[in-house]
């Protein structure tokens, strides 16, 4: 009986605060002395959704998981940036290059990720960073492509998002790139697998709610890739768009597909005027 | 008279076999979305019910709504409504159409659909990510359905 009294007021306690919480909260991020913006006004393409504001995913985690991004020597995700940083300067391939022998320091691919996913005329596609990556590393390396959501490639997403920091998200949904940004809007708003659960039923009508202990987001993808304390790597965007289609006991896309390509360029147009965060941290 | 004296041994024969169990397509709906059918002729048990809201691996009821008489189970999410006192808004015809499929009642409701098969885009083959094969079936058996409609018809206020 006492045993049952005390179970009651641990669940009480552990329940209460994940209620009191369950809101996004008003911190102001700050990495390494530079102000993030993560909340701001719906980029005009979303003046329908339900929405007051767009936010950063880094609003919905405890204050633990947010301090552990302010500092760059506390974020595990840096680690991976050293390491891309290795691979930045690593000749491969059959041409004798590495990354470095065209584009010098990373610096100067500032703005990349700011920009991307986007229309490249030469190609007649909209591409990714992990797509260019892998054009970069075929075509005038001669090296092998990476794995599309592999470790390799987490980490240098990270290197060249790095260089972004601070920039405001702003992709072109126009132009060329408006079908697949159509495409990519459609999937978001359709309701996958036998748990019938679309992007939106989560992200969009129930950002903020808790579904047991996951406390949801607005899907916003300006952190990626992301340090997870739940696994404890870095992830892509593609490795998370394929978990979350998956949860709703669908079969999923793969990473890399044109599915996933065009669901990129559209949730990344959600995320337009919040600030580039990456390699964030969540749990 | 041959013939529907035929048909009636056949009708009770089969009653008999399934237990009146009633399949995913066959269930029918009222208007409103209730089902006045028990999919199972059985009486649902409400200690199954309870077992069934909190599993994670069944119903998980309780990863989208707060249930006070289910304290024990942490972590209460409230992307639905809270269940308490539900017994008195809805009676058993309209709690098990909820669950059978919510959007007949509620449409466009993000509550799945824990006793339906068809009708959806890319069903997967459970958590795996992997297409759905021939094992598919309802998220709950019938009889889990009955059980839970049964433990729902406890949730009521106090007096």
């Amino acid at each position: 009986m006492k045993f049952k009294a005390l179970t009651a007021i641990a669940a009480l306690m552990v329940a209460a605060p994940a209620l009191t919480f369950a809101d996004p909260d008003d911190d102001t991020l700050v990495i390494e002395g530079q102000e993030m913006v993560t909340k701001t006004d719906l980029p005009a393409h979303m003046e329908d959704a339900n929405m007051d504001m767009i936010m950063s995913g880094w609003h919905f985690r405890s204050d633990e998981t947010q301090a552990l991004q302010m500092d760059d020597f506390d974020n595990p995700g840096m680690i991976f940036v050293d390491q891309a940083l290795d691979n930045w300067e690593s000749v491969e391939g059959s041409a004798g290059k590495s990354c470095a022998s065209c584009h010098e320091g990373p610096e100067s691919l500032a703005g990349v990720r700011a920009t991307y996913p986007k229309w490249n005329e030469d190609a007649g596609e909209v591409r990714t960073i992990a797509m260019q990556v892998n054009s970069c590393r075929t075509e005038n390396m001669g090296a092998e492509p990476y794995k599309y959501d592999s470790t390799q490639m987490a980490a240098m997403e990270a290197l060249i998002t790095l260089q972004s920091r601070g920039m405001p998200v702003d992709v072109a949904i126009d132009g060329p790139a408006a079908e697949t940004w159509e495409k990519g809007q459609e999937i978001y708003y359709t309701r996958y697998g036998q748990l019938e659960l679309s992007c939106a039923s989560c992200h969009e009508e129930n950002y903020g709610n808790m579904i047991r202990a996951d406390h949801l987001s607005q899907g916003q993808i300006n952190g990626f890739p992301t340090y997870r304390l739940k696994n404890a790597k870095l992830n892509t965007v593609h490795g998370r768009f394929k978990g979350c289609v998956r949860d709703t006991r669908a079969e999923t896309f793969s990473p890399g597909s044109p599915e996933f390509v065009a669901l990129e360029l559209y949730v990344a147009s959600r995320g337009n005027g919040l600030s580039v965060e990456g390699p964030s941290v969540r749990n | 008279m041959k013939l529907a004296t035929l048909t009636l041994a056949a009708t009770l024969v089969t009653g008999a076999a399934f237990a009146a169990e009633i399949a995913p397509s066959d269930v029918q709906f009222d208007e409103y979305g209730a089902v006045d059918q028990s999919l199972t002729g059985t009486p649902g048990n409400p200690e199954e019910g309870e077992k069934i809201m909190t599993n994670r691996g069944l119903g998980n009821c309780v990863a989208c709504h707060e249930v006070s008489a289910l304290d024990y189970a942490a972590f209460q999410g409230n992307v639905g409504p809270s269940l308490d006192g539900v017994a008195d808004r809805w009676n058993e015809a309209e709690l098990r159409g909820i669950l059978v499929n919510a959007k007949k009642t509620y449409d466009g409701t993000v509550m799945p659909s824990y006793y339906r098969v068809d009708g959806f885009v890319r069903p997967g083959n459970a958590y795996t990510g992997k297409a759905a094969d021939d094992s598919f079936g309802p998220l709950l058996t019938a009889q889990q359905v009955e059980d839970v409609v049964a433990f729902l018809g406890t949730l009521e206020y106090e007096e």
